[in-house]
């Protein structure tokens, strides 16, 4: 088998796993990254929510916030587990899509 | 590390973005001279790579979680401007679709863990392997190393830009406008984290893919280093 091939079966392992981000933080009481919390959560950290951040941190509605799906909150860890898992085929599929063609787009320039 | 929207007030975000653009070009340019037709499967494994290291959220117990890059392993195989473009694309897509990371901050998450933690990882791996042959267990060590550091650089910009945000936008009544934690709060924490625990995990992804490709097929190790000589 080719280094490629089996590169990419890593790959497939790892997006098979990477629910273990989802679930491990749940099981070991841990919440958001440090930095990366909603504008909310300020009031309780410092006592009140920063203006300019309130302002812009509705500046960008992505379709698949926090990897999960709209509608699925009441589905459970498992059914998070799988949005978490089509995400990261999603969002892996555009990025290598994208990485292709800037890559054939550079070549083909020479 | 996937900054917000919102943290940045528009100096730091419009700074950041002013860097990156030439950053970009640069390294389209570089690649565009570079880049092996083989080398194209490669990139794309690389930034899928990096997208989905960078789902697994590991946690600090009752604390909070934070997660490897693998920009290094991909500096390493790739040479530090295709990585830079593959990670870019990563980061690009996971603010665009998953609002992971803001849209404001694209040019500041991309210099933390597309370029600073790139070009640190990759010329900390060649500073400590030297002349040493590409199977030499010296290799291991080297990517290890340079994972390690990377990520803990890469966190440390990161604090940075957090810290310096009170300083720059207050109100009068004196409450912050953007990121709230100063330089004294935001380093510490975001270092000390990365330091103890998220850094060994981009250490030991970056040596054990290095230790795997050196049995598999060496070559590939071997590119980066042509790139650049």
């Amino acid at each position: 088998m080719r280094t490629t091939t089996k590169l990419w079966i890593g790959v497939g392992i790892l997006i098979l796993l990477s629910p273990l981000g989802l679930i491990l933080p749940e099981r070991f009481k841990a919440g958001d990254a440090w930095g990366e919390w909603g504008a909310d959560s300020f009031k309780e950290l410092v006592g009140y929510i920063p203006k300019g951040l309130e302002k812009l941190s509705s500046f960008w509605k992505a379709p698949l916030p926090d990897y999960a799906f709209k509608g699925w909150e009441d589905k459970g860890l498992l059914g998070l587990s799988l949005a978490y898992i089509i995400s990261a085929v999603v969002g892996i599929l555009v990025t290598v899509g994208l990485v292709l063609l800037i890559g054939t787009v550079l070549r083909k320039k020479k | 590390m996937h900054i917000p929207d919102g943290y940045l007030g528009p100096v730091t975000s419009a700074v950041t973005y002013a860097i990156m653009l030439p950053v970009w070009v640069i390294a389209s340019k570089i690649v565009k001279k570079t880049l092996k037709a083989k080398q194209v499967p490669l990139l794309a494994i690389g930034a899928a790579f990096s997208f989905v290291i960078m789902m697994l959220n590991v946690p600090i117990p009752g604390g909070t979680t934070g997660h490897a890059v693998g920009a290094v392993l991909v500096a390493i195989l790739l040479g530090p401007w295709a990585a830079c473009i593959a990670i870019t694309v990563a980061l690009v897509v996971q603010a665009l679709l998953f609002g992971d990371g803001g849209i404001t901050a694209i040019g500041a998450n991309c210099f933390n863990m597309a370029f600073v933690e790139v070009f640190a990882g990759y010329y900390i791996y060649r500073l400590i392997s030297g002349r040493s042959l590409i199977t030499s267990a010296r290799r291991v060590i080297a990517a290890g190393v340079a994972g390690y550091a990377a990520l803990n650089i890469a966190a440390l910009s990161t604090a940075v830009m957090f810290g310096i945000q009170p300083l720059l936008h207050k109100t009068a009544s004196g409450q912050s406008l953007y990121c709230p934690y100063g330089l004294n709060v935001a380093i510490p924490v975001m270092l000390g984290e990365h330091l103890l625990i998220f850094g060994w995990i981009e250490a030991i992804v970056t040596a054990l893919v290095v230790k795997y490709l050196q049995k598999q097929e060496p070559d590939l190790l071997g590119v980066s280093e042509e790139v650049l000589a």
